[in-house]
This record gives structure tokens, C-alpha cells and sequence, in this order.
């Protein structure tokens, strides 16, 4: 160590190389040389730039760039393509080749083989209809249905309740899925005038369980189920609903047009249903069939078989 | 210009010494390379398992340590690890000095045995110092020789490296027949080659400009810290340091005459791996190794004069005071380093055959059914970590009236080192004034083998 005023000192008492300058009067700067290797390291990584920029996409020029001699093929419905090299095409052949892509080809090949049972049943299966299930949902049903599947009232249908239209076994998910859905009833605007409309309304609530005015229900049941509404048609006499034509039960407290159990009180639970009633109802669930393959339909119904509502 | 802005490696050719310090020096390394060398080779029985003793399987997500099974989710154990390292170093350079570096640091090691092979091959500092000066066919074959042996170290330290990763004996074979991974050969190759860079060729420049330890050890020393130091009081006297010229060969002439005890043979600085003079004091660049205070004892030795003149000791011993060795800064090191050992033992001690996690489905988080009743999912994931296979019962508890449904699933069977996982659904018929959540525990009660702990996971209905 310098004292103040002295010029830096080596350990061999020799002085060393500064960049000249002083700060403070006594704050000097040492100029060490850097060790020679460290040069040649630089020239390394400037050789491995070049090699780099030749190989791989490098500069921007204009509205494109270099896009480098190395390439990566992979194939998109059986045809073979080949572009420079880049992250995205990287991973669609590792979607598609991988070691995991073909082990989960060939799990998706023995749920294709099982029988339904034997996939509840084995918590192998089921686990991998799980994980792969949750992917498809994501990717084709989640926007709709959400992630869990719990719907969006008065849109989308919660799948995760026991309380379906169209029916909850594996097989007929499988079916709606593939076939897609029409949900559709029709709007009673002309058939039926508001009082009318009031009372079926109050029926429809007494079969779910709410109480009301008597006489009003009376009336109500008197339309449902005679030739003026006609509703038993569709929603059988006893209100459990025609699953044949995707008529929703009933005699339940669950909602999936109208959320009724929110509702204040009875005159606007009415309200909502008599609003049904004049509306009627049109819904759409596109198919899948031909985007899916069986044994992906499968798993995705298996999957949704299992959000707890599966019958 | 250009030459003083890059400096040329300064060659070193230290010097053979023996002494204490050296064969302290060599008992460490035969134990260092020994257990790095022989550890992949060592058997260890395991039923479900790989009979590798030390393994890190990294597809199979888990490292064998002998009896200890190391899965991902014990990650905390790795920072555990770290944190120790990290302390006991702090604690042991605040007392001794660089101890790591200069005993037991892979530079060092390696740097050692690349050396022992350089004296054997060449000769000793003056025969290496000639064959640098002459031209010609013979240093040229002494040198091919030394280095091919280098490389032959280096490359028996990459392979056992790799050894580590995957079982030695088949990988050895597929090594050799071109039927491994090639991650072995990677990891191999660049092994061998930065072995035989760092031990090689760069040696002192690895500790004087890569490793940051050298610039921070200050940080860590202080008066107290036992270092390795010139002794300058006793070896300068008032009018320094002479050769033991006619009149000043004794000790008491020297005295006489103000001239200290070091007689300039420079010996200790022709053993400096890294290639400096201690009697200029602490340098950035010693690692601590102490081979300077076998030379120096040594000669004194020979002058049976006392040894000492290069010696471990502090600042303040060296100025006529008491080095402190208990004080706040190792005990600020210590007590977290016990602790943090006492945690680590009580963690790795306490550890669970099955390894069980509950998390709710939270989207939905509850949904009511056409029953009125509500319903709640659970995602259940279980590890069986046992080295036997496990047959479990999944029971509920803590919820009145509440009734489990798995599907068609009635038991879990998991072989050893099986994980699955089971979407398990809870529905209660919501009372009225229930609250809105309601703690519940799931209990995974093994069935097979007799005797296994049951498994308890909390979580929560939600029913609103």
C-alpha cells in the first residue's frame, strides 16, 4: 500500500503502471495488463460468433433476416417440411417424435383398447385420461365451459354438476361431443300472454321445490300440461325432462339459463322464468368429430365423466 | 503498446519440498481421489432399486446416497447443503485462512497430481527450467510424453464424473462400444478437456483471476485470522535480510550485526505453486498452501536454527498479541451453522414412506348437485417412497355426514417409487347455518404393508 503522496508500489517494491491520472490528489488507477489468455479467450467467442451467425438465424436485414444454414425438418399431416432453424419447428417434431410424444401415443392407443370399466377402474388410466384430458379441455372445450368445466350461466352448461341435458354417461358425453349439440326451445311469446306465462312459471317453481300461490300453480300445471303450453312434451309430464331432446329437469334447484336460486324473491324468480318462456331458448355446442379422433373423444369424456358429475 | 496491455503467462516451476504441510498435503489427496475415483464403483444392495451405492438418476428424478433415497421434493436438503458449505467456509477462513484452497480445492488437487506427473516426466524445477531454455528433440518428447499423460488424467476424471450419473459398470461398457448417452460423452469430453485446460496449463491463473474467492477473502480475514506469514521482525532484524556470508553464518554474529535470520536462499519461493515471494506478506494471489513453511523449515532445520521464520499464525500474534479465536464473528458463524446442521439431520431423519398432497379443485370450487347437496373436488397425489410396494384406503374424517366417492377406484396399489394421483369428490348435504368452510382430513390408510403409519392431509369444504 501506497502512502499519501507515493506513487503505487508492487509487492517487489517497484512501481507499478498507472493510467496517470489522479484523482483527490492521491486516488490513482493501476493499468495491470490483462493475462494474454484472456485475449485469446476473446478471439474464441468471436470465432464462435461466426460459426454461430453462419448456423443459426442471426441479423435483421430489412424487413427479414439471415436465416442461417442449419435446418430443422419435421412433417405436418404426413408431408415432410423443412425450414431454417427455429424454436417452433423444433418443438412441433418434438411434439410429434419425442420419446414422451410416442410413449403418450401408445397410452392414448391402450385407453382406445380399453373397455370403460377398466378405465375407471385403474388409477394408471385414469391418471393419464386425467393429465391428457385436461389438455384437450384446455385447448378445445375450456374457452365455452371454463377451466373445471364450471359453464357460464345462462350461456354455457356447468359440467361439473350431476344435473345434465343431454346425459352424463361416458357414452353419450362421447356422443355430444362428437355430434355436437342444438339446444332449443321454443319462444311462447304468441302462444301465451303474460298472466299465462306467470303461471307456468310458478309451476315450474313448485316442481322445483319452491313454494307459491296456489291457485296460480293450479293454473300453471293446468297450461304445462295441457294443449296451450304443451310443455310436458319435451320436459315429461312429472318435469324430469326429455333427455332425448336435451330438456333440462326440472324438479331440481339447478339453473343453467337463468339463475333462478340467485334470485330475491318470488315474483323475480318468476320474472326470469316467465322472461324464458317469451324468449325460448336456442343453444349451440359445435361437434368435434372430425377434429378429434375417437380415442382423443374418449379420454376427453372420460375426463369430463370425472369432474364429479358423471353418471 | 501491445505488449504491456497483454501479459504473457509468467512461467512457475516450483520446486519439490517435503515437509509437514506437504505430507498433509498428499494424505488429503490421496483421500480426495480416492473417494472421487472408487465411490461409482462401490455396490450397495437395494431391492427396488439401482445397487449403485452413490447415484444421481436423473430420468428417474431421484439420487441414491447409500441408504438415503433423495427425491425432488427434497430440494430444501440440497439448500440445506449449500447453505452449511457456504457457512463452514465462512467459519473456517475467518479462523485458518484459506484452508479450502489450499487443501482441499479441485484446482489444487488436480493442479498437484498434473505437477507430480511434470517432476517425474521432466525432473524438478532446474532440469524443467533447462528444458524450456533448449531447443530440439528431447524436450519435445518429454513434453508430449507429460502431456499425454495429462490428458490421460483428465480424461479418467471426466469418465468418472459421468460415472456418477448412471450405473459405472454398463456405462463403462457403452462408453467404450459407442452405445451411450450422448450426455456421457459431453459431459466426458469437456471434463477431460477442462481438467486438462485448468490443471494444465492455466494452474495459478485459475486462482489469480478466475475464482472470485481470492477477491473476497479479505472480507473474511482479520487480525486473528491464522494466515500463512514471514515472520519480518525475526527474518529482517533492523538491517534485513542477508546471505549467510562469511561472518554472518551463525545466528549470533547476525544478531550482532542487525541482520535477521533469512538467509535470501529463496527456497521458499521456488516451491510457490502460484508463483510469488510471502516475505512481501498476505498477496491476493497465495492460496494458503503452506509449502513456503516447509521450505523455510527445512532450512532452518539444516542451520538448526528455530523453525518458524514462515509460519500459520495472525496479525496480531505476529505483533505480540493474543489471537482470539472465540469471538462474535465465529460464533455468528457457528450458531447458524449448527442449527442449520441440526435441521438438515432432523429433516433427513424424519422422513415420510408415503408422501401425500391434497389440493381442491378450485375452479369450480364447490358445485351444487340436483340433490341440493354440495359437492367439492379433490386432486390427491401420492409418492410411495417406501422401497416396498403399498396397498392404501382413502377414509375421510372431520365432516359430519359427509359421504367420499372415488369413482370405481376402492384401493391404491403403488409399487415402490410409484406416484399417482386421484380425483376423489366429498358431498354434504348443506345444512342450514353451516359455516362456509369446514375443515376435513383425509386419511390414506395402508392396508398392505402391516404396520405402515397412516397418512393424514388436511384440507377444506367449501360450501358457498
Amino acid at each position: 500500500m501506497s502512502e499519501s503522496g507515493q506513487r503505487p508500489e508492487d509487492a517487489s517494491g517497484q512501481e507499478v503502471k498507472t493510467t496517470g491520472h489522479t484523482w483527490d490528489g492521491d486516488l490513482c488507477e493501476y493499468d495491470n495488463p490483462l493475462p494474454r489468455w484472456w485475449l485469446w479467450g476473446f478471439y474464441a467467442t468471436v470465432i464462435f460468433s461466426l460459426i454461430y451467425w453462419l448456423l443459426y438465424p442471426a441479423w435483421p436485414v430489412a424487413d427479414t433476416f439471415t436465416k442461417g444454414l442449419s435446418r430443422v425438418t419435421f412433417e405436418v399431416d404426413g408431408e415432410e417440411r423443412s425450414t431454417h432453424w427455429n424454436s417452433r419447428a423444433l418443438l412441433v417434431r418434438e411434439m410429434q417424435n419425442s420419446d414422451a410424444a410416442q410413449r403418450q401415443q401408445e397410452f392414448l392407443r391402450v385407453i382406445d383398447d380399453s373397455t370403460l370399466d377398466d378405465v375407471l377402474g385403474n388409477t394408471d388410466k385414469l391418471a393419464f385420461v386425467n393429465s391428457y384430458g385436461q389438455g384437450m379441455f384446455g385447448d378445445f372445450c375450456a374457452a365455452c365451459h371454463q377451466t373445471g368445466g364450471a359453464g357460464l350461466m345462462g350461456v354455457y352448461p356447468n359440467l361439473a354438476d350431476d344435473n345434465w341435458h343431454w346425459g352424463g354417461e361416458v357414452e353419450t358425453i362421447a356422443g355430444t361431443i362428437t355430434q355436437g349439440r342444438l339446444g332449443y326451445m321454443p319462444d311462447f311469446r304468441d302462444a301465451l300472454d303474460a298472466q299465462q306465462r306467470d303461471a307456468v312459471a310458478a309451476y315450474v317453481l313448485s316442481l322445483a321445490g319452491y313454494e307459491g300461490d296456489a291457485e296460480r300453480i293450479a293454473r300453471g300445471e293446468e297450461i304445462f300440461q295441457g294443449r296451450e303450453g304443451g310443455c310436458y312434451t319435451c320436459h315429461r309430464p312429472d318435469g324430469t325432462g326429455l333427455r332425448s331432446q336435451g330438456a333440462p329437469d326440472l324438479t331440481n334447484d339447478i339453473w343453467s339459463n337463468i339463475d333462478v336460486a340467485g334470485a330475491e324473491d318470488d315474483a323475480a324468480r318468476r320474472a326470469l322464468i316467465s322472461q324464458l318462456v317469451h324468449d325460448g331458448v336456442q343453444r349451440e355446442m359445435p361437434a368435434f368429430g372430425d377434429r378429434l379422433s375417437d380415442a382423443e373423444i374418449k379420454v376427453l369424456a372420460t375426463y369430463v365423466h370425472q369432474f364429479g358429475g358423471g353418471q | 503498446m501491445a505488449d504491456s496491455q497483454y501479459q504473457a503467462r509468467i512461467p512457475v516451476y516450483p520446486r519439490t519440498v517435503r515437509g509437514r504441510f506437504r505430507n498433509l498435503k498428499w494424505g488429503v489427496l490421496a483421500l480426495a481421489y480416492g473417494v472421487y475415483f472408487l465411490l461409482p464403483w462401490v455396490r450397495w444392495d437395494r431391492q427396488h432399486a439401482a445397487n449403485q451405492a452413490v447415484l444421481f438418476d436423473i430420468p428417474g428424478r431421484r439420487f441414491y446416497l447409500f441408504d438415503l433415497l433423495v427425491h425432488p421434493q427434497d430440494i430444501f436438503w440440497l439448500a440445506a447443503v449449500l447453505i452449511i458449505l457456504a457457512l463452514l467456509l465462512f467459519l473456517v477462513t475467518g479462523i485458518a485462512g484459506r484452508v479450502f484452497c489450499g487443501y482441499f480445492c479441485f484446482q489444487t488437487l488436480w493442479t498437484d497430481v498434473f505437477m507430480l506427473i511434470e517432476r517425474w516426466v521432466q525432473g524438478d524445477r532446474a532440469a524443467r527450467m533447462r528444458l524450456d531454455r533448449q531447443g530440439g528433440g528431447r524436450p519435445l518428447v518429454l513434453k508430449g510424453i507429460t502431456h499425454a499423460l495429462w490428458l490421460a488424467v483428465a480424461f479418467a476424471t471426466g469418465l468418472t464424473f459421468t460415472l456418477y450419473w448412471a450405473n459405472a459398470p454398463d456405462l463403462v461398457v457403452a462408453f467404450f462400444t459407442g452405445q451411450a448417452a450422448f450426455a456421457a460423452y459431453a459431459t466426458t469430453g469437456l471434463l477431460t478437456l477442462t481438467t486438462y485446460l485448468l490443471a494444465g496449463l492455466l494452474r495459478e491463473q485459475v486462482c489469480t483471476y478466475m475464482c472470485p474467492y481470492a477477491r473476497f477473502q479479505s472480507v473474511m480475514f482479520d487480525r486473528d485470522t491464522l494466515i500463512v506469514s514471514y515472520d519480518a521482525a525475526r527474518g529482517e532484524g533492523t538491517q534485513g535480510r542477508a546471505k549467510p556470508m562469511r561472518g554472518l553464518r551463525t545466528r549470533e554474529a547476525r544478531q550482532a550485526r542487525g541482520v535477521g535470520d533469512c538467509i535470501d536462499c529463496g527456497y521458499c519461493v521456488q516451491v510457490c505453486p502460484v508463483g510469488i515471494d510471502i516475505r512481501h506478506g498476505l498477496q491476493y494471489q497465495c492460496i494458503h498452501c503452506a509449502l513456503c513453511v516447509d521450505a523455510c523449515d527445512t532450512v532452518m532445520d539444516g542451520l538448526k536454527w528455530p523453525r518458524g521464520l514462515v509460519r500459520y499464525t495472525s496479525e496480531n500474534a505476529l505483533e505480540g498479541r493474543r489471537t482470539r479465536y472465540f469471538k462474535p464473528k465465529t460464533l455468528g458463524y457457528a450458531a447458524p451453522l449448527v442449527l442449520i446442521i441440526v435441521l438438515l439431520v432432523w429433516g433427513i431423519a424424519h422422513q415420510t414412506p408415503l408422501d401425500a398432497s391434497v389440493s381442491q379443485v378450485r375452479q369450480p370450487l364447490f358445485v351444487q348437485l340436483s340433490d341440493g347437496s354440495i359437492q367439492n373436488s379433490y386432486e390427491i397425489k401420492v409418492h410411495n417412497k417406501s422401497q416396498q410396494p403399498v396397498v392404501l384406503e382413502l377414509r375421510l374424517s372431520g365432516l359430519d355426514g359427509a359421504e367420499l366417492d372415488t369413482g370405481r377406484i376402492e384401493r391404491l396399489s403403488l409399487m415402490p417409487e410409484q406416484r399417482t394421483t386421484l380425483l376423489a369428490r366429498v358431498r354434504q348435504d348443506a345444512p342450514a347455518g353451516a359455516p362456509r368452510q369446514q375443515d376435513l382430513m383425509f386419511e390414506l390408510v395402508p392396508v398392505e404393508p402391516e404396520g405402515m403409519a397412516v397418512v393424514r392431509v388436511e384440507s377444506q369444504f367449501i360450501l358457498r
